[in-house]
């Protein structure tokens, strides 16, 4: 038998194909792209939280010198729609148009003008005058189901597919499920902890602005080139609101400056596709960072309940968990972000009987939430680790080996797979591989978590250390929606073109399907030519979301790949005038057991194209999952309190993760050092600040801080293999569930220092001081059993 | 008014108004390798070495720099003559989506020739002017402590 089940691509950090490049500026983004005459695109947004538009004069904003075209509800067809990126049809609710007459947040839409210059389009912007009878915003989401509040939606508003939707109670959707018997669980319980949490709303902050360009092509199509995760529905979503048959679209992606959810959101493709429609002339619309912050999309920010009962030994006797999410102005992704809040959080225990979960998105006058890293775990994880912590704490028991004790294993399920899913029911499923405890292990040794839980070090006068855990999740892909596809050509001199639909938005996508690709015909990476994400080009995927492209897409290159190699050892055996069966792949060549019998890719492909039996080698295979195997994480944060000043200082952060076996290690440790920055950026610092009318205050970077690398703590990332045998050589996701940990670290590191529980984000100082001097708020303070061992520092 | 802009060695005769600024103006004559991220200083994407000084170029007048020396990203290295800088961000793996790279790079050179031996302290210093929300900064920190050892001892 031939020794090649060794693997020798997969399992490399091989470098990203991209990556010099990149790093030499040779790529193009799409603000990059150079467009001859195009028209430059600003717009107009609503300075009111909540108003209707009397009417709007143009006149001044038409005669400023280089104005072409002035778009507004006036001339606009209003076409109901969501622009979420999502299967189709869409889980997200049928709420927006794409200029409306009712503004719902500072930052809604009132006009684009598109003229020579952007200079011109932007003067013509602030001459465009508008009439708007200001209506009461809703701007407190606790109170949006309140009797006699506003209401933002209704009339023609619609949900796609069956699910709860009421718009005339602000209700954007709910999600209910219920196992057992929660009030008897609560009832047998020897201890209850019941907390209130809280997170704001958070952008993605991707370091390249939102940007599309369009033009039309030498046989009149319309062209798109798009900063997306999500080039397939953004042709589908555009071609229905442009009124354009969807074969006269292609959309195409470029490098892509980071996405993280953010461009998950079908937002400026319409615009500036509508603009190169109407005036067959190419446009171009990039937001400016300002533009980015209030009129795209945020994390949904959110107020979590939960109650959880526990026996004297720790076993939770019932878990009941309430969840409010702020949707803002429209409905996107509320109900898939509500969804998983559930569904990525509670199987993760799944020896809990009792359990109850009920969730609600509502509208306030606020910017849009949408799909962000994490896309409700975060936000459920957040509360659920300080919950976890606090049981564990009082039965006298150790969180880590508690967590070890209580996690879903390799072989077990949960009810909620099945009960909860995206719109609809789950699929249910038996885990197939979970390292979660040797993570917990490798990670409490590598962080000496012995030596330092409970020890209240003091660091000079005023710091006392304190080291907290979280636990986390995620999925990989959506089962039985996602879908991904790829396409493979073998070329004569042996060397093969890979087109995937895959979206490679800086993951390292494209390199890591190519090893994949690599791996299972036996050649160089280099050999595999990769192109990703252009309509016109490469066959259907999803999009860059739900953790889904190394296992999704990964799995349909695999078999793409699979088939590949049977037309090489088929077109080998007849070169060769042997049976195919004794055949295999090795290093570029097809030989027999014997090793005798040996012809290079080259040969084969040269015979295939010019001289026997000639045919294209070339092949395509698609791929849907049919479960979404979680990856899993452990996640350490030691911190420094300062107790003069309430700061926190992250001063060690460790992640073990558990991803099935990574493709690419250097590849999966970015994506988890990634995420964990943007987490412990979360954790202290960012929050969406509004004022008493509903307007962001700190659209900046100057106000709206993240991490740089000096904030950054000291950071180990240890990668836990595990075989997930669903998934293309072992391997499941890692884009999401490291941005989860963080938060609920720190903040259980924060208890672990000095007795105060933050519940609310961010952890700034202000809070700890006012905590420490037992203020009461979100935050409360250590005593009676939830006390830790060691006394209180004063 | 009109003058001459030295760009990676090129000069360009140009005529543009007082109020335009530097990032709008290379971008324009297609030096977009100078990305724009904030336009307000607070990022680094559109950095470059103003007569070997680390500028952030949303934040200059175009005006101020004509007749001085401008280096964008590829006036260090090419595709095919990368500079070790660039070398390294590959090899470490410091390149996600690669937008903050032409400023993480330019800052990392300023650095180096300032101090080619620096410590991680001084690099994450060196760095606070970058925003990158792809890496977690740890390995462009690693990148930059590889090219240092490299360039050390190509010297």
């Amino acid at each position: 038998m031939p020794k090649n089940n060794e693997p020798t691509h997969v399992g490399r950090s091989t470098p990203k194909n991209d990556a010099l490049a990149l790093a030499t500026a040779q790529e193009l983004f799409t603000a990059d792209y150079p467009l001859e005459g195009a028209l430059h695109c600003a717009l107009l947004y609503s300075p009111h939280a909540h108003a209707q538009i009397r009417s709007i004069d143009t006149e001044n904003a038409r005669a400023v010198v280089g104005v072409v075209d002035i778009l507004s509800y006036q001339n606009v067809p209003r076409i109901l729609h969501t622009s979420a990126g999502q299967g189709y049809p869409e889980p997200s609710p049928y709420d927006a148009v794409l200029f409306d007459r009712r503004m719902r947040f500072v930052g809604d839409r009132v006009a684009l003008v598109a003229a020579d210059t952007l200079g011109a389009a932007r003067e013509a912007v602030q001459k465009i005058q508008v009439d708007y009878e200001i209506l009461e915003p809703l701007l407190d989401r606790r109170h949006a189901m309140d009797e006699g509040v506003p209401r933002l939606h209704g009339g023609e508003d619609h949900a796609k597919i069956p699910v709860v939707y009421e718009p005339e109670n602000n209700l954007a959707a709910e999600v209910q499920i219920a196992f057992g018997e929660l009030e008897e669980g609560l009832a047998n319980a020897e201890f209850i902890e019941e907390h209130d949490y809280s997170l704001p709303a958070a952008s993605h902050c991707a370091m390249e602005p939102h940007a599309a360009v369009a033009y039309i092509d030498q046989r009149g199509r319309l062209v798109i080139v798009s900063a997306t995760q999500v080039p397939f529905h953004a042709r589908r979503i555009v071609g229905r609101l442009i009124e354009c048959p969807l074969h006269q679209i292609r959309v195409i992606k470029p490098r892509i400056g980071g996405g993280f959810g953010g461009k998950q959101e079908v937002i400026l493709e319409p615009l500036v596709a509508l603009v190169a429609w109407r005036n067959k002339r190419p446009a171009r619309l990039v937001l400016s960072r300002r533009e980015v912050f209030v009129a795209t999309r945020t994390r949904h920010a959110a107020d979590l309940h939960l109650k959880t009962g526990a026996g004297k030994d720790g076993s939770i006797t019932a878990l009941e968990m309430d969840c409010l999410l702020e949707a803002g102005a429209y409905g996107t992704h509320s109900l898939t972000v509500l969804s998983n809040v559930g569904s990525k959080v509670l199987p993760l225990f799944n020896k809990i009987e009792n359990i109850r979960f009920h969730g609600r998105s509502v509208y306030t006058n606020l910017p849009v939430s949408g799909a962000y890293r994490g896309y409700g775990a975060t936000q459920g994880y957040f509360a659920w680790n300080q919950q976890i912590d606090a049981v564990a704490r009082r039965a006298g028991q150790d969180v880590v080996e508690y967590c070890k004790r209580w996690h879903i294993r390799t072989g077990e399920t949960s009810g909620v797979f099945e009960a909860l899913g995206e719109g609809k029911e789950g699929v249910s499923q038996v885990i197939q591989s979970c390292a979660l405890s040797e993570c917990l292990d490798r990670g409490a040794r590598a962080i000496g978590w012995a030596e330092k839980r409970d020890k209240r070090t003091r660091v000079g006068q005023d710091k006392v250390k304190g080291i907290g855990l979280a636990i986390a999740m995620q999925g990989s892909g959506i089962p039985l929606i996602d879908m991904g596809a790829a396409s493979m050509k073998m070329n004569e001199d042996g060397s093969f073109n890979l087109y995937v639909g895959a979206t490679d938005i800086g993951t390292g996508s494209d390199t890591i399907l190519a090893q994949i690709a690599a791996e299972v015909i036996k050649v160089p990476v280099e050999k595999i030519i990769v192109l990703s994400s252009d309509t016109d080009l490469t066959p259907f995927d999803v999009g860059a979301y739900a953790s889904s492209t190394t296992y999704v897409s990964g799995q349909a290159v695999k078999a793409c790949s699979e088939k590949i190699a049977a037309q090489i050892l088929a077109t080998a055996a007849a070169l060769l005038e042997t049976e195919q069966e004794k055949l295999h792949l090795e290093a570029e060549t097809v030989r027999d057991g014997t090793g005798k019998k040996t012809v290079t890719f080259e040969e084969v492909a040269t015979s295939a194209t010019y001289n026997r039996d000639q045919y294209q080698i070339q092949a395509q295979a698609s791929y849907t999952c049919q479960q979404s195997p979680p990856p899993f994480i452990a996640q350490f944060a030691e911190v420094d309190v300062d107790l003069k000043t309430g700061r926190v200082e992250v001063v060690r952060f460790l992640s073990a993760a558990d991803c099935g076996r990574p493709i690419n290690p250097v590849l999966a440790e970015g994506q988890i050092e990634g995420a964990v920055v943007n987490g412990l950026s979360y954790a202290l610092w960012e929050e969406y600040r509004y004022d008493e009318n509903g307007r962001m205050t700190n659209p900046r970077f100057w106000d709206y801080r993240i991490f740089t690398a000096r904030d950054i703590p000291e950071m180990q990332t240890i990668l836990v293999e595990s075989e997930e045998p669903t998934g293309p050589f072992g391997a499941k996701s890692i884009g999401e569930v490291a941005i989860n940990g963080p938060a609920p670290a720190i903040a259980n590191a924060v208890y672990d220092a000095v007795g105060v529980r933050i519940r609310d984000l961010p952890i700034t100082p202000e809070k700890v001081w006012r905590a420490l001097r037992g203020e009461s708020g979100a935050a409360d303070v250590a005593g009676g059993a939830d006390r830790p061992t060691g006394s209180r520092p004063s | 008014m009109t003058g001459t802009l030295s760009i990676n060695g090129t000069e360009l005769r140009i005529s543009l108004r007082g109020d335009e600024v530097l990032l709008d103006v290379l971008r324009d004559l297609g030096y977009t390798e100078v990305k724009e991220g904030c336009r307000e200083g607070a990022c680094g994407s559109c950095l470059v070495l103003l007569e070997g000084v680390l500028v952030n170029s949303c934040q200059v007048l175009a005006a101020s720099t004509l007749g001085r020396e401008i280096t964008t990203v590829k006036g260090l290295g090419t595709f095919h003559q990368p500079h070790p800088i660039q070398e390294a961000f590959v090899e470490a793996g410091a390149v996600q989506c690669g937008f903050c790279t032409p400023g993480m790079v330019l800052a990392a050179f300023a650095l180096l020739k300032k101090n080619p031996r620096p410590t991680e302290e001084q690099i994450r210093h060196a760095l606070d002017g970058n925003l990158c929300r792809c890496t977690g900064y740890v390995k462009i920190i690693e990148a930059v402590t590889l090219a240092a050892e490299r360039m050390a001892s190509d010297a």
